[in-house]
């Protein structure tokens, strides 16, 4: 057991030295390296198989490690059994079980913990007020909707205060209304816990919605960490760029002749925003679709035939397919006039709006 | 940015900690040790002695194939070799022919109703062979059912020879084992994807057509698999043979019979069990060179026709088939029109059904007699054989002893079969498949020759004629039934609940207790009523093990049955019969609210 010194008074809730794992010859997850202060809501995000569910299962105990340590309040607890390490895990499909009902279910861990019996009643009491389900503890989970299952599988890892909260994609089996819904409740019960939640999902809005900061993982290793807004407005690479909102990418190669640093693609040379850096000869830069304006006379403009207007309400989407052969989308504010489908249009936007990335 | 990033942070090479030595670590594939130290010691021992005891000269022990050139130089040895393979050919055959259009029909049938329908076979495929044979005796005896209609009708002068000679055998032996001929078919043809039909005949196929170039060439590896596994059961079969045929129906089992039990020649036993071994071994064998044995479980994923010329012949022949049945199902629509072609399918099948159920069911009016004799219909109902049943204390203590040995038997296989197929679920090795076979080989090594080498082991080290020594002879028959279903019940358990547990704060033993038996509880009691039945209407190990005065149920009735058919035969029949079935209906129920 290894004790980390103190650095400021508050040790992490969690830190991850140098964890990898190996599959035979597949690499689940390269050695990585992370830290998660306490009470932090930190989502890992990414496509399937970047290795975002294999760092959890890590975490838990689930998985065994290549290599690497995983400390728990300063404690190393990679070789604890799952059982003993306290920790909660919100499954994908709940993993309610079918022979307990709602309050047993809850009750299961308290029991493992060995709590007295009063202790217990009224732990299981507050936490199914908690999540508004005190009418339904006798219930079997069968019997209830998606959502409600979803709720008694965050009140099961709730209820004994456990160091650190998983929770894997546990809203991906609801509909979209249901899940916005849940979100809310989530974001609730965190900061009425305090509880230190690590949450995994593919849906990057939902990691906008939810996260303190955002883990982006790909190909098995952490592309970028950071608060939502950082990844969003400022992506350190073109798959964060693509993998959180949309996004338009322009890739070319760096040229310094005339005197400015620009670059070059194919649909002519772009001016950079003021104090980029890069490293090496190719490079790309990322435009929001919200950042774009039709019309040039904004520094950058490219210019293509109009493809496909939606209308959304709140927004008008503009598909603009580009004469050298690339597919631009804008977003115009509404009340703006669209130029209609099959006309031409100038698109243009202010070379401080875009990020340059690698 | 790139320094917001932890892509630079990733490359560091982790600290180097030396994780817990793998080689000792809990696997819980050592869940099925106990169950393979079973296996070894009282079922795989015993069958290589037997086999070895055959190469041995008797006198001294040396390597002689003394015992295998007497067999090859007796005319009547051969003759009986010849009639065991022609009686369990025939019986495939027949098996398959009448199973196959019962099982196309329950395979279409909408599945709760296809469910009760399959009870009808369920239930005379667990019927004890002893009821179903003793039914037989009365059906077809010379005074018996069929013939006292004839005669009494009219019909004709004399009675008809059809017991006691290969007519009964035949009938006996189909009748015994269509249950497991439509059984292994059934899940292939439910796995079908009927809608390929439905494809083939919108390409131009005839129905008929359609049939036998999709639906039938899909179903083959389901034909094959019923055709082999009856064929080995039929080879050490002796309960019908005996009872139903003449001296021209002897079957090598019997023949084995009467070596051990009269004649107490360890070696020629020994013999004959290797011949009766080594012919299933080499069907399962050609089987597995034509077809591949994954078949047997009803995988159809892999099947590719086996060789290519074979398959090209095979396809030939088909397509032969398929013209020539799509002529002939035309004209016979012309005869009786296209309602009446569709109702031929259902009249068949109840046919069939009343085929397997009517015999046994004919039993029960039987043992209400108040005739001194096995007359149908009865001349009048009283419970006279019942009162002798349940008054006589060699019936009685044989039932009791039936019991106690059935449900100790049931326990063990339960319990070892359980854990090994926990064992199986829970570990990816690649063991995994020597496993399965090791606990399903005492399904396919036919009962004769398991019986005949525990009885040389138990006789070594005082086992027979005890209930110790049935027990475990019995939990050897049943492990495979309480393995099997224990597996298909786990391969649907959701184990991401153990990882909630486990999660939750309960080690693996609470895990067990508390979740997964909890959960997968129907399937264990499925198992045991299954390993129960098996118990409770074995006689093979019985006639061996189960020496004098501590008799089973079975080996009782086999003695009278052997001795003189009477009334109360049938009242035990009914009783027999009556626990069985309510015994599979409970299981079956178990098994499926898992």
């Amino acid at each position: 057991m290894t004790t980390v010194a103190k650095n400021g008074g508050t040790t992490p809730k969690l830190i991850i030295e140098g964890l990898s794992k190996q599959y035979g010859a597949v690499t689940a997850l390269e050695p990585t390296h992370l830290t998660v202060p306490t009470g932090e809501f930190l989502t890992l995000l990414g496509p399937s198989g970047s290795g975002k569910t294999t760092l959890l299962q890590m975490i838990c105990g689930l998985v065994e490690p290549s290599s690497g340590r995983i400390l728990i309040d300063g404690r190393d607890q990679t070789q604890t059994p799952v059982h003993q390490r306290d920790i909660g895990l919100v499954f994908q499909h709940y993993a309610l079980f079918p022979h307990l009902t709602v309050a047993e279910n809850i009750e299961f861990p308290l029991r493992m913990r060995a709590l007295s019996a009063s202790e217990i009643k009224q732990r299981v009491k507050d936490v199914l007020k908690m999540v508004q389900l005190d009418h339904l503890a006798a219930r079997f989970p069968r019997e209830l909707s998606g959502g409600q299952q979803q709720r008694v599988a965050l009140a099961r890892s709730f209820v004994y205060q456990p160091s650190i909260i998983l929770m894997d994609e546990p809203l991906g089996a609801l509909d979209k209304k249901l899940r916005e819904h849940m979100q809310i409740e989530i974001k609730q019960l965190h900061r009425e816990t305090g509880a230190t939640i690590i949450y995994v999902t593919h849906d990057q809005e939902e990691a906008l919605a939810l996260s303190d900061r955002i883990c982006l993982m790909n190909h098995a290793r952490i592309e970028q960490l950071g608060s939502p807004h950082e990844i969003y407005a400022h992506p350190a690479t073109a798959f964060a760029a693509d993998f959180i909102g949309i996004s338009n990418i322009f890739r070319g190669r760096v040229d310094n002749s005339n005197g400015e640093t620009r670059l070059a693609t194919r649909h002519g040379h772009f001016r950079l925003p003021t104090g980029a850096s890069f490293s090496g000869a190719e490079a790309a830069i990322v435009i929001r679709p919200e950042q774009i304006s039709l019309g040039g006379g904004n520094g950058n403009t490219v210019v293509g035939r109009v493809t496909d207007a939606v209308y959304a309400g709140s927004e008008t989407r503009l598909i603009v397919d580009l004469d050298e052969g690339e597919t631009v989308i804008v977003r115009l504010p509404p009340g703006q006039p669209t130029p209609g489908y099959g006309e031409r249009a100038t698109l243009g936007w202010n070379p401080d709006a875009a990020v340059l990335v690698p | 940015m790139n320094g917001k990033g932890t892509a630079s942070m990733t490359a560091i090479t982790a600290p180097a900690v030396p994780l817990r030595q793998r080689l000792f670590r809990p696997n819980a594939l050592w869940l099925a040790a106990p169950g393979i130290a079973f296996l070894a010691i009282f079922f795989l021992y015993p069958v290589l002695r037997l086999l070895a005891l055959s190469v041995q000269d008797p006198a001294t022990g040396a390597l002689s194939v003394a015992t295998y050139a007497r067999i090859a130089n007796t005319d009547v040895y051969l003759q009986v070799l010849g009639i065991t393979f022609k009686i369990a050919a025939n019986t495939a055959l027949f098996s398959i022919l009448l199973g196959y259009p019962l099982a196309y029909w329950l395979a279409g049938l909408k599945e709760g109703l296809r469910e009760r329908m399959v009870l009808l076979v369920m239930v005379p495929f667990w019927t004890s062979y002893l009821v179903k044979t003793f039914a037989w005796m009365v059906v077809l005896g010379r005074t018996g059912v069929i013939n006292s209609m004839l005669t009494g009708s009219g019909l004709a002068s004399q009675p008809l020879p059809l017991a006691y000679n290969e007519f009964g055998v035949m009938v006996g032996m189909v009748h015994a084992m269509v249950p497991l001929a439509v059984l292994t078919m059934l899940p292939v043809m439910i796995g079908i994807d009927r809608r390929l039909i439905q494809a083939a005949q919108a390409l131009g196929a005839a129905p008929a057509q359609s049939f036998w170039l999709i639906y039938f060439k899909l179903s083959l590896p389901g034909v094959t698999a019923g055709g082999l596994l009856v064929f080995i059961s039929s080879l050490g079969f002796f309960i019908v043979p005996a009872l139903l045929g003449g001296r021209r129906e002897t079957m090598l089992a019997q023949l084995i019979i009467t070596q051990v039990q009269e004649l107490l020649n360890w070696a020629f036993a020994g013999a004959l069990a290797a011949m009766m071994l080594v012919a299933a071994l080499v069907t399962v064998w050609i089987y597995d060179r034509l077809f591949g044995l994954s078949s047997l479980s009803g995988d159809t994923s892999a099947q590719d026709g086996g060789p290519g010329r074979l398959r090209l012949l095979g396809l030939a022949i088909l397509r032969v088939v398929a013209k020539a049945s799509a002529v002939l199902a035309d004209a016979v629509r012309r005869v009786i029109g296209t309602r009446g072609t569709r109702r031929l399918l259902p009249i068949y099948c109840t046919l069939a059904l009343m085929f397997l159920v009517l015999p046994t069911l004919l039993v029960i009016p039987i043992g209400f007699t108040s005739s001194q004799f096995l007359e149908f219909p009865p001349p009048g109902y009283s419970l006279q054989w019942f009162e002798t049943y349940f008054s006589s204390p060699v019936w009685l203590s044989a039932t009791l002893r039936s019991f106690g040995v059935a449900a100790a038997t049931a326990i063990c296989a339960t319990l070892i079969g359980g854990l090994a197929a926990l064992a199986l679920a829970r570990s990816n090795t690649r063991w995994g498949g020597l496993v399965f076979a090791t606990f399903l080989a005492p399904l396919i090594v036919p009962r004769i020759i398991i019986a005949v080498g525990l009885f040389y082991l138990f006789a070594q080290i005082g086992l027979v004629a005890t209930d110790m020594g049935l027990v475990i002879g019995h939990t050897v028959l049943a492990l495979p039934f309480a393995f099997v279903t224990i597996t298909a019940i786990l391969k649907n358990y959701d184990w991401r609940l153990d990882q909630a547990a486990a999660v939750l704060g309960a080690n693996r033993f609470k895990t067990l207790m508390l979740v997964t038996v909890p959960l997968v509880k129907g399937g264990l009691v499925a198992a045991f009523l299954f390993a129960f039945i098996t118990s409770f209407d074995e006689l093979t190990i019985a006639i061996f093990v189960s020496g004098g005065i501590k008799t089973t149920l079975p080996k009782q009735m086999w003695d009278d049955m052997i001795l003189q058919l009477n009334p109360t035969l049938a009242s035990v029949s009914v009783v027999v019969f009556v626990i069985v079935t309510v015994l599979l209906l409970l299981a079956e129920r178990f098994r499926r609210t898992t």
